[in-house]
């Protein structure tokens, strides 16, 4: 699915996550936080940078890792991006939404 | 002689040494197997004890009784794995040197990862059905429950078996149907997921099923605390259900000698290449069943796949060959749907669950993603094959190791 966002031309899968993160940056991220209802403040981009991190290393995402990575714990994590903050922090950082294990 | 180590005799440990007895020539190789229990335990049968289905003495066999003649069994708890010496030491201090170590030491529940979850209602009111000690005391409790608010509820991914608790959601609806009290339990199934499931079509079958069972939904719920006072469960999102009894799936992690021979990652899980099983971090370790990081499901059938493939590629390592890259993350589950039914999945790394026959395509006799009573004998079944087959490494007929794509409707 394409989309336009920050006058730019993205590709989204049908939960909305880049399939290209080529295509991804920080004024995409702002967008799609304000759909998400959110503004990002310098906390939100410190766990953003972590997770595009760790997901170029390939080492697969939990919200259990999230809070022993030293950059939040699990209860800013939920306080930055409440409800489901995996999700929603992975769509934000433009990588795709982690595979829960089977 | 050389030496292969096998660590845990459990489902995939059990396996291992019944495979390698055949295949590695007794002149130049010894097995050895090291279990801290005598006990082998039917896991999936866990799930039918607090129901009165199985009685305790279906579920419990002794290990000796499965391993082959000339491996040779030692009782005794595994303190550390030493990679760089390939040495193991044994909590009474012994050491054992190994050229090939396979680790099968599985994974348990570590309740204490959430604050009050093994509180004081610990086995009270708040039970884990995950051991036989919890789905014993549930058992006894259930006897003689009178109702109210049960909630069934998964503490975080991975976990063994990741469609048991859903099975135990739709047997507790018809084993209250039956005792005539079903209008005075309300049954709430609370996921850290965003579905019933992981896989789409198979989250839309059971989601269905659950609301045919009058069972509430909720998801995304990532448990922070059980509070013990006013009994309820709470999020980091500060949402807050209260309960009369809560059957709970713990935390699921590696055993303590991983984290203590530093070889896991977060939950004590050993990285594994996920199509060799070798481990990621020493060429001569490989690793079988719930103990890896492999993202296959933590099941028996799928410890049963893997051993098939482990035997071969051990085989190679031995003659200096490549390894196959040939496991492909096979699961097979039947899911217990209550009232003498069940539904089958089939599925693999790339594949999710749909519908259609199986094993053979197009006739079945069962029939995947579709509640039958076939399926049911399938899984009663299950106990027998595990006992007399799987545990012996005998190939199940008709079911590949590796999944079969027809019959199916992707
Ligand atoms: C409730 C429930 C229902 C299930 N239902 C199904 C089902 O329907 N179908 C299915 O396929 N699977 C099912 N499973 C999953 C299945 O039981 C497991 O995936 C399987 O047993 C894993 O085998 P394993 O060899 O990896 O570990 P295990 O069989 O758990 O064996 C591990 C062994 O290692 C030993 N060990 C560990 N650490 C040490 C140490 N430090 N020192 C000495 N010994 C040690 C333990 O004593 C144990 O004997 C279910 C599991 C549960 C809990």
């Amino acid at each position: 699915m394409e989309k336009t966002i920050a006058g730019k031309t993205i590709t989204v899968n049908e939960e909305g996550y880049l399939t290209n993160f080529s295509q991804w940056d920080r004024s995409v991220a702002e967008e799609l936080a304000k759909e998400a209802e959110l503004t990002l403040t310098p906390r939100h981009w410190d766990v953003i940078a972590y997770l595009q991190d760790e997901h170029k290393k390939d080492s697969p995402l939990s919200i259990r890792k999230v809070g022993k990575s030293g950059v939040v714990d699990i209860k800013e994590f939920y306080a930055l991006f409440p409800n489901a903050p995996l999700k929603t922090a992975t769509k934000i950082a433009g990588i795709p939404k982690p595979a829960s294990c089977i | 002689m050389k030496h292969l180590v096998i660590l845990g005799a459990g489902t995939g440990g059990t396996m291992m040494a019944n495979h390698l007895q055949h295949e590695l020539n007794k002149d130049e190789w010894r097995i050895s197997i090291i279990d801290e229990r005598t006990e082998h335990h039917y896991q999936p049968g866990y799930l039918f004890l607090p129901f009165d289905i199985y009685e305790p003495s279906d579920i419990i066999k002794s290990i000796q009784e499965f391993i082959p003649k000339g491996i040779h069994f030692i009782n005794e708890k595994i303190d550390k794995i030493v990679p760089t010496s390939n040495t193991i030491l044994l909590a009474n201090k012994e050491a054992i040197d190994y050229d090939i170590l396979i680790i099968a030491t599985g994974a348990k529940i570590a309740p204490e990862e959430i604050e009050g979850m093994k509180g004081e209602l610990w086995h009270k009111s708040v039970f884990d059905f995950y051991t036989f000690e919890g789905a014993l005391h549930l058992r006894n409790k259930l006897r003689t429950w009178e109702g109210g608010k049960m909630l069934i509820h998964i503490t975080e991914m991975p976990i063994k078996c990741p469609v048991a608790p859903l099975e135990f959601a739709f047997l507790a609806d018809s084993f209250f149907k039956n005792k005539h009290m079903r209008d005075k339990v309300e049954i709430t199934y609370v996921t850290p997921l965003s579905g019933a499931f992981t896989k789409p079509k198979a989250t839309e079958a059971l989601e269905h099923l659950l609301t045919e069972k009058n069972i509430n939904i909720v998801s995304d719920f990532a448990i922070e605390s059980v509070d013990n006072d006013t009994k309820a469960i709470r999020d980091y999102g500060g949402r807050e259900i209260p309960f009369d009894l809560l059957v709970t799936v713990p935390t699921n992690k590696g055993d303590a000698v991983i984290e203590r021979s530093g070889l896991g990652d977060e939950l004590n899980f050993v990285p594994t290449h996920k199509a060799t099983l070798q481990s990621k971090d020493h060429k001569n370790i490989f690793v079988i069943g719930d103990a890896s990081n492999i993202p296959a499901s933590k099941a028996g059938s799928v410890a049963h796949f893997e051993a098939e493939i482990l035997t071969e590629n051990i085989v190679r390592f031995i003659k200096d060959e490549p390894l196959q890259e040939e496991f492909d993350g096979h699961a097979n589950c039947f899911i217990e749907t209550g009232n003498g039914k069940a539904l089958l999945i089939d599925f693999n790394y790339s594949h999710e669950p749909v519908e259609g026959t199986f094993p053979f395509p197009g006739v079945g006799p069962l029939r995947l993603l579709k509640e039958s009573r076939m399926n049911h004998m399938g899984k009663m079944a299950f106990r027998w094959i595990y006992w007399n087959m799987l545990l012996k490494g005998t190939h199940i007929p008709f079911v590949s190791t590796t999944m079969s794509e027809s019959g199916k409707h992707f």
